[in-house]
Formats: structure tokens, C-alpha cells, sequence
């Protein structure tokens, strides 16, 4: 699915990450931890093509994003699902068309206005919501709003960069659970997350990896967890 | 956004969806309608200006060209002899298709606007004119003249070209300052819808980005803007066309004068050449739209 072989990565100082090789096989469950400014996010967007690698080398679905146009790029965007750390949506379209965004502009109209849009909704909560503006919405509404369009595409992979920060523990696992549901149904999912009670209570449903960034590297954390 | 045929269809066949995602803009919408409306007006006179040079000249050059006057100046009692001495000398003259003395009522007639119509012209030393034809190849002005000098002491030959040259280059000069005009025009149009353009991808950089990540390409989204500001161009600009013409239309006719002067105006099948207004408009905003959108999207991942 996602494979990075040696990869380094500077956004112009020194290098933030260096030497990381990773493999996110299809159905894998991934947690991505480590001290704030590590360079989780980074990892993250270099897994989704908004950063090309300084070094090494980067494949998504089997090519290397050194070789995807701005259109493949595109249609890499509708395959991986994201849920992003600074979520941001379009002010002026409803919940429900910003969650079904991604089916729009791939021209998926019908399925857009579909039930499977009601029942994501009210996977995530934002049933009463749907007819809302998205400044409207709480920093945790945001989020789940976030998931539901990460996952609307039924995508391969879905990367979440934090996607708990802001609710309260009930509502993450509703979230948690809506992830360890989908990577059920064969989905590789990379969560990146400080929490480590989530990682924990995760571990208690889906055999997950637990992938930590320190001093530049990746490194597989151990069991004490 | 590549220049396609699909991506002009897109413009007018249009996805509901695809316009939504751009949030409306009200009052910069009506600036764009307004300065394109604006534009096309201005460009209709230019294009009529032009056209309307272009007749003179064309009018000037080449019907004048063919033709040229001899004035007979003698006392009443010898106008006649010299007169028809000067058409004798006429008639063997290489490059002379016609010639012909203009009559009384003629020259009365060309002297009534200065003298008016009770004039008595029979009993007024007023030089006799000889209209000259040319054939295409034309006379030789100076050799004519020697002829004339020798046997016709009163003629004086007036081929024209004195006072059409300036003339001449004159309407070419407005001509071409009337296509310099429209010029002007259509990168003014460029220039003004550039910016509209490059100011509404800036206040929309957010739904740029979220579009781009949730997999949109570059064409959905450039033709989401392309779109807006084509039919924005186009509609704006057939307004300002319409208005236009309909006031050439209006214009006051010179009447019999202007078979000289050719008012101000469009002719026979130039009054098609207005419509391709709006359509210049739009390609202009389809390209500077495009271009403007590309720059923008170049510079996200
Ligand atoms: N666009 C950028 N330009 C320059 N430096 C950047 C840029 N984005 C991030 N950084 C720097 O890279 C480092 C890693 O940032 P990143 O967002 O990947 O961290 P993170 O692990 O996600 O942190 P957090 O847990 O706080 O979200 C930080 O020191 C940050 O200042
Ligand atoms: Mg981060």
C-alpha cells in the first residue's frame, strides 16, 4: 500500500526525519507516537504525496510519488483517507456536503446524496447536524465531521493525524471503534496519537504496531505499553 | 486546466456541484459584469471607427485615384475654344478613359451651397471643369501638362494628388488607431479579469486546498473558477455589445454628405464583425482564468 525506503525528510534546516523505512501492508493497523514537533505530521504528509522526500524513497500503491503527476496525485487523494490535524472544510457548504466532498468532486454525485451518507452521519454523531455550516461545529464535531469524509470513499487507507484531540473519552472510542470496524473490513489505518490510554484500549480489539518517532527515527515500541 | 475541447464544454455545460464549491461572490461578480460590459462598448466604437477608416481610405484611394480636373481659367469668350482644344488633346491621351466637360447646371449645382441657386453663371467668368476618367494604368500627370501648356493656355490639371495623399494616410493613420484601440481593449479585458480572477483564487486559497486534498484534480478545480469568469466575461461583454450597436444605431446619419464623409457606422455583413465582441471577451477570460488558476494550483502539493 504505503512503503517508505529510506526516506529523509527537512523542511530546510537539519533533517527532521532521516534513514525511515516503514511498510503499511494492506490491513494493518498502525498507531505513529512521539513527542510534540517529532515529525508525525510530516510522516503523514509525506504518506499522502503533499511532501516529496529529500531522500530515499516513497510508494504509494506501487509507485513512487517522484513519478505521480498532479492528476495521479488526485487520484491517490481518493484511495487514502485523511483526517487531518488542522482540519479544515469548505465554510459555505453544509456538514453533509463537506462530508460527501470527496464523492463530488471524483463525480460520485449520486452516491453523495445517498443513505450511506445518513448512516455515517450518525456513526459519528452529527445527525443533528447534517443542515449545519461547519464554523457552526465544536472542535470535536469537526472531527468526527473529518472522520466521516476521510471515509466516505471506503478508501484503502485511512491516515488520521490525531483525530481525538478534542473529544472526550466516549466519543473516542465511538471513533476508535469506527476505525478497528473499518480496518476489520480490510483497511490499512496509521492513527497518529499522543493518547496512549487509546493505544491501549485498541490493542484490547485489533492487533495494532505501535510506530514511534524519536531522534529523527522510527522505531517499533516495545510491548510495555 | 489544459486548453481542450472538454474543458470549453465544461464551461457551458457546467456541473452544479462543481460551481458550489466556489463560494459566490456578489459584488466583485457585478465589477467583472461591469468593467466586461464597459469594455465591449468602447470596443464596438473602436471597431466602428476602424471600419469607418477604412471606407475612406479605401474610397479616398481608389475612386480618386481614377478620376482627376481640369479647370479651363479663360475670359467667357474664349472658354469654349480652350475647352474643347483641351478635350481634343484629352481624347489621345494614353491612360484617358473619359472626359467630359461638367455643364452649367452642373457647376451651379456644385456652387450653390457657397453662392446659392439664383446664380447667373453664363454671365460670370467661372473657370469650366473637365471631368477626367483614368484607366487603371492612369495618366502621366506631367507630361499632360506640358501638352496642355502648349496649346491650351488656360487649363490647369488637378490629378488629386495634392490633397488625397494626406488625406489618405490620414484615414489609414485612424484605422489603425482604431484596431490599436481594440488592442488595448482586449488586453485592458485580460489584465482586469487576471486580477478579479487572481483575487478570488486568493480569498479562496482554504477551499483550494481542502479540494485538492480530498482528491479533486486541477482541472475540477480551475474549471470551477474558469467557468465563473468566462460566463461573467461573456455575459458582460454581449451587454456592453448590445448597448453599442444600438447606439451606432442611434447616431444621427450624415445624410447626403455622408456618402463622402461615411458616418460613423457599420456596413453590410460588418455588422457581424460586433459579435465576435462577447466571444474575444470570453476567450480572453477563459485563457487569463486559466492561467491564473494554473499559477495558483502549481504552487500546492
Ligand atoms: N511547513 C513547515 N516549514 C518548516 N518547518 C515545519 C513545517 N511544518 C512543520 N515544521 C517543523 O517540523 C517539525 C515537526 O512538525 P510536525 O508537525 O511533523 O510535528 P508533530 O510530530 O506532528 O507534532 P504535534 O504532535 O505537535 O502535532 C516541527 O518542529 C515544526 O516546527
Ligand atoms: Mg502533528
Amino acid at each position: 500500500m504505503i512503503e517508505l525506503e529510506n526516506v529523509a525528510y527537512s523542511y530546510g534546516g537539519g533533517e527532521l526525519l532521516s534513514d525511515i523505512s516503514l511498510k503499511l501492508a494492506p490491513g494493518s493497523f498502525h498507531f505513529l507516537t512521539g513527542p510534540s514537533g517529532a515529525g508525525k505530521t510530516t510522516l503523514m504528509k509525506l504518506c499522502y504525496g503533499a511532501l516529496l522526500p529529500t531522500a530515499g524513497h516513497v510508494r504509494l500503491f506501487g509507485a513512487d510519488v517522484r513519478g505521480l503527476g498532479r492528476d495521479d496525485i488526485a487520484v491517490v487523494r481518493r484511495r487514502v483517507g485523511v483526517v487531518h490535524q488542522d482540519v479544515q472544510f469548505l465554510d459555505h457548504l453544509s456538514v453533509a456536503e463537506n462530508v460527501a466532498l470527496p464523492l463530488s468532486v471524483s463525480g460520485r454525485h449520486e452516491e453523495a446524496a445517498g443513505g450511506d451518507l445518513g448512516e455515517l452521519m450518525s456513526w459519528v454523531g452529527l445527525t443533528n447536524h447534517v443542515n449545519a455550516l461547519p464554523p457552526e461545529l465544536s472542535g470535536g464535531e469537526r472531527q468526527r465531521a473529518a472522520l466521516a469524509r476521510a471515509v466516505i470513499m471506503s478508501p484503502d487507507v485511512v491516515l488520521a493525524d490525531e483525530p481525538t484531540g478534542n473529544v472526550d473519552w466516549d466519543m473516542s472510542q465511538r471513533l476508535l471503534r469506527l476505525l478497528i470496524e473499518l480496518n476489520k473490513m480490510g483497511k490499512t489505518v496509521l492513527i497518529a496519537t499522543h493518547d496512549l490510554g487509546l493505544i491501549r484500549a485498541t490493542k484490547a480489539h485489533v492487533q495494532a504496531r505501535v510506530l514511534r518517532i524519536a531522534n529523527r527515527k522510527i522505531q517499533l515500541a516495545g510491548a510495555d505499553l | 486546466m489544459r486548453l481542450s475541447l472538454g474543458s470549453i464544454r465544461a464551461v457551458f455545460t457546467g456541473d452544479k456541484e462543481a460551481d458550489k464549491v466556489v463560494p459566490p461572490s456578489g459584488f466583485t461578480a457585478q465589477l467583472t459584469l461591469f468593467a466586461a460590459a464597459a469594455m465591449a462598448f468602447l470596443a464596438v466604437f473602436a471597431l466602428a471607427l476602424s471600419l469607418a477608416a477604412g471606407r475612406l481610405a479605401q474610397s479616398w484611394g481608389e475612386e480618386l485615384a481614377r478620376s482627376a480636373t481640369i479647370r479651363i481659367v479663360a475670359p467667357l469668350d474664349q472658354r469654349q475654344v480652350q475647352t474643347d482644344g483641351a478635350l481634343r488633346i484629352l481624347e489621345t491621351t494614353r491612360g484617358v478613359a473619359s472626359a467630359r466637360a461638367l455643364t452649367d447646371a452642373e457647376q451651379q449645382a456644385l456652387l450653390a451651397p457657397w453662392f446659392g441657386p439664383d446664380l447667373a453663371l453664363s454671365d460670370l467668368p467661372v473657370p469650366r471643369l473637365i471631368e477626367v476618367t483614368e484607366t487603371a494604368e492612369g495618366i502621366d500627370a506631367a507630361g499632360l501638362r506640358l501638352r496642355l501648356a502648349a496649346e491650351v493656355p488656360g487649363a490647369v490639371l488637378d490629378d488629386h494628388a495634392r490633397w488625397r495623399a494626406p488625406l489618405v494616410k490620414a484615414a489609414s493613420r485612424l484605422r489603425l488607431l482604431g484596431w490599436v484601440a481594440i488592442v488595448l481593449i482586449t488586453a485592458a479585458v485580460a489584465a482586469m479579469i487576471t486580477l478579479a480572477a487572481q483575487a478570488a483564487l486568493a480569498a479562496n486559497g482554504q477551499v483550494i486546498r481542502v479540494l485538492r486534498l480530498v482528491g479533486a484534480t486541477d482541472d475540477y478545480i480551475a474549471t470551477a473558477f474558469v467557468r465563473r469568469f468566462t460566463l461573467r466575461a461573456l455575459g458582460g461583454a454581449g451587454v456592453g455589445m448590445v448597448l453599442g450597436m444600438l447606439t451606432v444605431l442611434l447616431l444621427p446619419s450624415a445624410g447626403d454628405a455622408g456618402n463622402f464623409l461615411t458616418g460613423l457606422g457599420f456596413q453590410g455583413w460588418h455588422w457581424v464583425l460586433p459579435l465576435l465582441i462577447p466571444v474575444l471577451a470570453g476567450a480572453v477570460a477563459f485563457a487569463a482564468t486559466g492561467a491564473a488558476a494554473r499559477r495558483t494550483l502549481q504552487e500546492l502539493t
